[in-house]
């Protein structure tokens, strides 16, 4: 009953969210799991919905999905709050967690290479099943426990990405190396991401459109974890690779699609992610003004 | 309550703290340093362009559909702050001021390119280059116009252009 209360309010807050007049049309990236360098623009919200829907050899498979709320604090600092769920088919719809992320630019000026620093905690059952990053020696079997059973583990985890990205010829390549700590006494576990991508045109067309190719965003990602702090390295680990496309509209939506394969035994064989993301320009100066009105 | 229970309650009322502080920081920000703000320094960040971004030349200056191209970026990317004609904003500066159109297209480039960070205004590099090219043919083609007395304050944490 408290899930579907909770899944009502948040519907009910994305609804309103996304009926707000102001809307920026995005230069979003078409990535699901690499992290590019740049940030949301300050006082930009940012509300995003994925899905992905993933094979499972022994077990079945799964539908997992997260709501995105992304918002530029700064130019130099984006803050992010997620809610995670899935559905496994043949077994439970159930909620798997929250995470809190924040991401900062520590250098003033734009480089050949750029750095962005990423901070998260997530507070997620053990049932959590969103594959937003490759970690450790995470492997497709982990995902064989029944929800009744997976969802009794709690897990706390503090995850640190150094993000390295950079810019050139309108491709954009980036690399992220992560490290993760769940906070009950587990070893660190390590990750990557690997991402380049390109807009299908360089130059803007003199007429508005939807359908013109610079609107367009196609690339690659692949990631995968690293073992832990005992047992570094490609052994016992899962790695994917998938091409994406975003498609950012001129109303402010974007829309990404993306294929993903496993490369090797431990991975899942398929997985296909999809998203819908709506950016809305000036949040906080909305918000702020509802507040000193009421003062 | 154990002490990891605790723990954890207070680390998520920190991410709390950060989340609302993200959504109110900024206003406050502003408003403190509209304070202080003035259009000396709001516009002096063109003037840290170095000579060699200065020196570039607009590939699209003769490009007949770069103005037209640039009006839509800028009405896509930088009316919001800057205003739909460029005459200023709530948090932008107005761009059609003789610091803007006397200004090295190389410059205008440059500071789209790398933002001002620390002020407020994001880095545009993520639009291509041909397209930052086409947003300075467009803030170039405005031309300057008086100043006006009633206009906005200029806000310091968002500089020119973008």
């Amino acid at each position: 009953m408290f899930i579907y209360r909770g899944l009502l309010l948040v519907s009910f807050l994305v609804l309103a969210t996304l009926s707000l007049p102001h809307s920026a049309e995005a230069q979003e990236n078409p990535y699901f799991v690499a992290y590019d360098h740049y940030l949301e623009e300050p006082g930009n919200l940012e509300v995003e919905y994925f899905s992905t829907f993933g094979t499972q050899r022994g077990g079945n498979d799964f539908h997992s999905y997260w709501m995105e709320f992304e918002y530029g604090a700064t130019a130099w600092w984006t803050t992010e709050f997620y809610l995670d769920g899935q559905t496994t088919f043949g077994g439970s719809t159930i909620f798997t967690g929250i995470r809190c992320e924040n991401r900062f630019r520590p250098l003033k000026r734009e480089h050949f290479i750029n750095p962005i620093l990423y901070v998260e905690y997530e507070h997620k059952s053990g049932a959590d099943k969103i594959l937003k990053e490759g970690e450790g020696h995470d492997v497709e079997a982990d995902f064989l426990t029944p929800n009744s059973a997976a969802r009794q583990e709690i897990i706390n985890e503090m995850e640190l990405k150094l993000i390295l990205s950079s810019t050139f010829k309108g491709w954009n390549f980036t690399q992220n190396t992560l490290a993760a700590k769940n906070l009950s006494n587990e070893p660190w576990e390590f990750g990557y991401a690997l991402g380049a991508s390109r807009p299908l045109a360089l130059k803007a067309s003199a007429k508005r459109c939807a359908l013109c190719p610079q609107n367009f965003i196609a690339g690659i990602e692949m990631y995968g974890g690293l073992g832990d702090r005992y047992h570094f390295g490609l052994r016992d680990t899962s790695h994917y690779a998938a091409p994406v496309l975003g498609w950012n509209l001129p109303s402010g939506w974007t829309l990404r699609i993306s294929p993903g394969f496993g490369l090797n035994d431990n991975s899942h064989q398929f997985l296909l992610r999809w998203g819908v993301s709506r950016e809305i320009s000036g949040f906080g100066s909305m918000v702020g003004r509802l507040f000193r009105n009421r003062q | 309550m154990s002490i990891r229970r605790a723990g954890v309650f207070v680390l998520v009322l920190v991410m709390a703290a950060f989340f609302l502080s993200a959504a109110f920081g900024q206003e406050n920000t502003n408003s403190a340093t509209r304070q202080n703000s003035g259009i000396e320094s709001a516009y002096s960040e063109i003037r840290k362009a170095p000579e060699k971004a200065r020196a570039k030349r607009n590939p699209l200056q003769k490009d007949p559909d770069a103005v037209a191209a640039g009006r839509i970026l800028f009405q896509q990317r930088c009316a919001e702050c800057h205003g739909d004609s460029a005459e200023g904003g709530r948090k932008g500066p107005s761009l059609r001021v003789a610091e803007i159109q006397n200004a090295e297209p190389g410059a205008i480039f440059w500071i789209l390119t790398n933002g001002v960070v620390r002020k407020g205004m994001p880095v545009w590099s993520k639009l291509p280059e041909p397209q930052r090219w086409q947003l300075v043919s467009f803030v170039k083609s405005l031309g300057p116009t008086p100043a006006r007395t009633d206009a906005p304050p200029v806000n310091a944490s968002h500089p020119p252009t973008g």
